[in-house]
This record gives C-alpha cells, structure tokens and sequence, in this order.
C-alpha cells in the first residue's frame, strides 16, 4: 500500500480524491435510484405523466389551475379535453405560456421547453381527458401525395384557408389587431395540429369534414406554391405583374435621377 | 414694337446670351463629345452582351438579388437591353444640351383670327345654303328630318331589353330568391363533396359546405349560378355560449348551425370565422356577422342579418337541410323585400 500513502501530499492527490469520490457517489446513485428507462411502458408513462404536471404547476397552473381546469371567465380554457397535439403546438410554437394574457405570440418565437418536457406536458394534459393525440408521421406527411393531389389540396386550401391565411399561405391581418401567421414555411405536424385543435380564433377542421389525406393533400400544396420562384419581391402570391413591379420603381428612379442630374447642370456646368 | 404700350408689362426683350461652357472652352467641348460618343459606342457592347445572354444562359437559372428570387435570363436581357436603350437616350440629350447650337431664335406669331372680309364671307356663302336648301319655305322637312333622327333611337333603346329577363315577381321567385338547397337535401363539404354528420363535428369547427345536389349539376354557368347561390358555412358552437331565438330553436342541432356564406353586402363570399368571439369578418369590406346571435350585423356596411339555412339531422345522423333559406341570400336588390330578414331583439 506504499504507492498510496506515498503520493498523498502531492499536489494532484485533493482533486483527483475528490473527482473519484464524486464518481462514486454518482455510480451508486445510478445503480440504486429508480430506472428512468423502464422497459414497462405503464410506467414510463406514469413518470412522463408526473413529470409532466410537475412542469405544468410550475408554468401553466396560475392561468389554466393546479388540475387544467382554466379560468374561462378570464381567457385561460379547460384544458381537460384540449388533447396533447393542442399542448404540443401550443408550446413548440412559443404560443404558450403567454407572456401577457391574451397577447398574442411573436410568429417565430423559439419554444422555452426542451422536447422531452413538451413530451411530458403533453402526457399530462392528453391523461386529463380526451383529446387529439400528437400525429404520426403518415398521418400528416405530404411525400406519398401526387400532383392531381396538390391542386385538389389547392382547392381545399382556397376555399378552407384562404380567407385568413392568404392564398399562398402568406398570413393576414385578423379583427382587433389579431395576426393570422404565415405557414409557408410550418412544419407538416405543426399544420395538422392546428387544423385539429383550433388555436386561438382559428377554427377547428376536424376530420369529419377534413379527413388526414385531405389536410396531407393541403400540406403538399402549401410546399408545392411556395417552392415555384417569384417574379421579384414575395407580395405573397399577388402575381407577378406586382411582384416585378420593384423593377418598375427601380428602373423610373433611375430615370428620374438621371433627368434631375441633366437638369441640374445648367449653361455653366 | 408699336404695340408696346398696349401691354400691361413692357415687354423686357430677350436676356443677353449666355455662353455656354463648351462654347467658351475647346476642351470641354471636346470632353462631352467623347462623353456622348462613348455612350454610344456602349450600344453594340450592350446589344452583344444582349444577344450573349438571349442564346447563352439557360432560360431555367435562377438568381437571388436582395433576397428577390429572380429568372436570370430575363433580368440580364432587361439590364442589357434597358441600359443600351438609355444609353441612347442620354447621349440625345448630353448632344442637344453640350454640342447644338442654343442661341435663341424670336419667331414672330400673327393673330389666331380669321381677316374681316373672310368671315363676310363664310357667313354670306351659309347664308345662301340655307336659302337653296329651301327650309325656310317649306318649314316641315327641317321637322320632319329631325323628328325621324330622333325616332331612329327608339330600336336602339328597346332592344336593350335583351340584355335581360324582365324581372317579374314570379321570375324572381324561382331564379335569385330561390337556392337548390330544399327539404332533405344532405350537407356535403366543398371541393370533397364528403358528406357531414353532426356527431363528428366538434365544438369550434367551421365547414365551408354544399348541398349534395349540386355535385349532379355539369360544370358550367348553372353549377356557378347554382354554387353562387347555395354555398354555406357550418359551425358549431357551444349552446351555452349562444343566444338561439325561439322560432330559430330547431334550425339547428346541438349549437350546430348553418349561414349562408354569400355577405349581404355585395355578395363576397366569408369564410373568415373567429372561434372565440363568434364573429365572421367579410374580407371586402369588414362587415361582421355575429353567428352565435342569429347572423346580426355587429359591425361594417352590410344592412341585413345573414340568412341562416334551417338545419336537423337524417336517420343516419348526417347534416340535412330542413327546406331552402326563408330569405333570398345574397346582396340588395330594389325588388327586395326585407321585412322578413332576422332583427336584433326577433324571437
């Protein structure tokens, strides 16, 4: 035992001491406390779920209530039967938790949680009641749609969208200075769940009337109008006699100045 | 210059000329003709580069340009061929500004009428027309020439009556106060014509819906008329949240009701429906429609409630029309009757 006693007014001995002390306690934490990896998916669940109201009392609850329960009378909802697609748009989007009561987000806001924590959120809120679950991919991947497909998702977007969310997709302005985003660019998943829980005053569409090939068929056509080049400037889909007209303005001014620089040199220049 | 003291301002002649300074200086007229020169020798540099791009870049290259998603081919052939033209034009006017001569000429003007005995004469060569025409003696034919120009007009005014049938109440009833949608008749959504049962609506939802008989109808002038006149909106709400009139409570199903999606304004279709607060906003010219009252007007130009489409259900549990609206849809007309549209405060 000399090679230990030996080194032990070294310089070195106090840290290293205390990195394998720390190892330790963290190996024996780790081989003690409960598994996080359950092969059981009950109780994986179950954690989720707990982790999950956790999260929610700390950052919903003085709105929504410690059980969801909402304070209607003052804008929050019920979020028994809201569902977790609801609770995963809301919150990947940054749409909640409001910064103000019935502000509205800033479009592009990054979400303040990581995935796993939206994951258990939605667990909870989704346990309260029923509610639309968060989409698998083949319900909302636009990929297997074919081109008839798209314009018939066109169709269904003008007659269905259009009139908030402009024609292309590009957003508009909304009652009492309420903005309808743009989705040119939301992510498929992001798309359906808003079509199925109606954020804010969007309506729903739920499947009764918009089955999931419907809204895959209305995702292709947002990617595919939105993929075809502009004329110039994006007037969002206006056409492109509007589009070009930057050349237009541009090309007169110059004309313009140039008139004035002819002008402006008189007999002396 | 005798007429000098007739004006009320002396005339003050022409200002002293002003020499130019490519007049005065050798070598500055000799650097604004290399100027223009120059611009004009850019041209065929700019035509070659012109017909460079038109056979050498590829009509499907793409070019971002502050953030512009541009077609390169035809941005290059305007910058080519908008600059060569400019180039002409510049060098136009640098020459007539530097280089031509621009000593002021006076050119004399002589008064805008006619000499005296010229106008005697015009007046006695119509006077003797007149007399030979012989209107003076035999007065009728002026009238009579002028009465038949006028008649001729009335073919012409008479046969504007084709642009249209007359609108008669019997016509009205069965073309513009009357819809396909009638007892029976399923609501079907629009472009999918995929039919709608109450139990898979939800609380918050908006269809924009068709009757199902007009999928039968062949694409064309009738199925616009048709589409014009029949297409509606579905919504359902909270039948606590609403107020429901009591000659309206079975127009609908469990706060399912349906308006008809023609404003009454002048005739955009809405679709803008805000969940929240109940209200539909027409995107032409603002008016708002608040469906959980019964399609009041709650704001904007339009005059008149939206007519709502009386609703229930069929064996199956799909949506069906209980008979057509009770008030023709659409805008304003003079024949109009509108005492039967819904009011504020009806029940």
């Amino acid at each position: 035992m000399r090679f230990l006693t030996s080194g032990r007014r070294h310089k070195a001995a106090r840290p290293l001491l205390l990195l394998l002390s720390l190892f330790l306690v963290g190996a024996v934490y780790a081989a003690v406390s409960p598994a996080t990896n359950s092969s059981a998916e009950g109780v994986a669940d179950a954690q989720l779920v707990a982790a999950g109201k956790n999260l929610f009392a700390v950052n919903c609850a003085s709105c929504h209530g410690l059980n969801a329960e909402g304070l209607v009378q003052q804008g929050a909802p019920n979020l028994t039967n809201v569902g977790a697609a609801a609770v995963d748009f809301q919150v990947r989007t940054r749409r909640m938790p409001m910064a103000n009561p019935l502000t509205q987000a800033v479009p592009g806001s990054k979400t303040i949680f990581t995935d796993d924590e939206i994951k258990a959120l939605a667990a909870y809120v989704a346990s309260l009641g029923n509610g639309p679950a968060i989409p698998d991919q083949n319900q909302y991947d636009p990929s297997s749609v074919s081109a008839e497909g798209a314009a018939r998702g066109g169709d269904l977007f003008r007659t269905n969208c259009s009139a908030c969310h402009n024609f292309k997709g590009a957003g508009g302005a909304l009652p009492n200075g309420l903005v309808a985003p743009s989705i040119e660019k939301t992510p498929p998943q992001q798309v359906w769940e808003a079509l199925r829980t109606g954020p804010g005053q969007m309506p729903v569409f739920a499947a009764g009337a918009i089955p999931d090939q419907d809204v895959q068929k209305v995702i292709a056509y947002i990617k595919q109008v939105n993929a075809a080049p502009s004329a110039g400037l994006s007037l969002g889909g206006l056409g492109p006699v509007a589009e070009g007209f930057w050349a237009w303005v541009a090309g007169i001014g110059s004309l313009v100045l140039f008139a004035i620089w002819i002008a402006t040199r008189g007999a002396r220049a | 210059m005798s007429e000098q003291k007739n004006l009320p301002v002396p005339d003050p002649g022409l200002e002293e000329h002003e020499h130019r300074y490519t007049d005065v200086n050798e070598a500055a007229a000799d650097r604004a003709y290399k100027q223009i020169v120059g611009m004009l020798a850019a041209v065929p540099v700019l035509v070659l580069a012109f017909l460079f791009v038109y056979f050498g870049v590829p009509k499907d290259a793409e070019l971002v340009l502050f953030g512009a998603n541009l077609q390169m081919q035809t941005t290059l052939l305007g910058l080519t061929g908008g600059l060569a033209t400019l180039m002409i034009g510049v060098a136009a006017i640098a020459w007539a500004r530097s280089l031509m001569s621009d000593e002021e000429i006076v050119g004399e003007r002589h008064g805008a009428a006619s000499p005296p005995e010229a106008r005697e004469r015009v007046l006695a060569d119509l006077e003797t027309g007149i007399e030979a025409s012989g209107i003076r003696r035999r007065k009728l034919l002026g009238t009579g020439m002028a009465g038949a120009l006028g008649l001729i007009a009335v073919p012409a005014l008479v046969s504007l009556a084709d642009l249209g049938p007359w609108p008669t109440p019997a016509l009205r009833a069965e073309t513009i106060e009357r819809t396909i949608w009638a007892e029976g008749v399923r609501l079907v959504n629009d472009v999918s014509y995929l039919p709608l049962k109450a139990s898979d609506l939800e609380v918050g939802q908006l269809v924009n819906a068709v009757p199902e008989t007009l999928e039968k109808i062949e694409d064309g002038p009738a199925f616009q008329e048709a589409k014009a006149k029949a297409a509606i909106i579905v919504v359902r709400m909270d039948p606590n949240s609403i107020k429901i009139p009591d000659s309206r409570k079975d127009w609908q199903i469990n706060g399912i009701l349906s308006y008809s999606k023609i404003c009454t304004h002048v005739g955009c279709p809405i679709s803008l429906w805000e969940q929240l607060t109940h209200h539909l906003l027409c995107p032409c010219h603002q008016s708002t429609f608040d469906l959980a009252n019964s399609g009041v007007v709650v704001f904007g130009p339009a005059a008149r409630s939206l007519p709502q489409l009386p609703i229930t259900t069929d064996s199956e549990g799909y949506l069906v029309a209980r008979s057509d609206f009770t008030v023709p849809v659409g805008p304003s007309y003079f024949e109009r009757d509108s005492s039967k549209d819904f009011k504020e405060g009806d029940r």
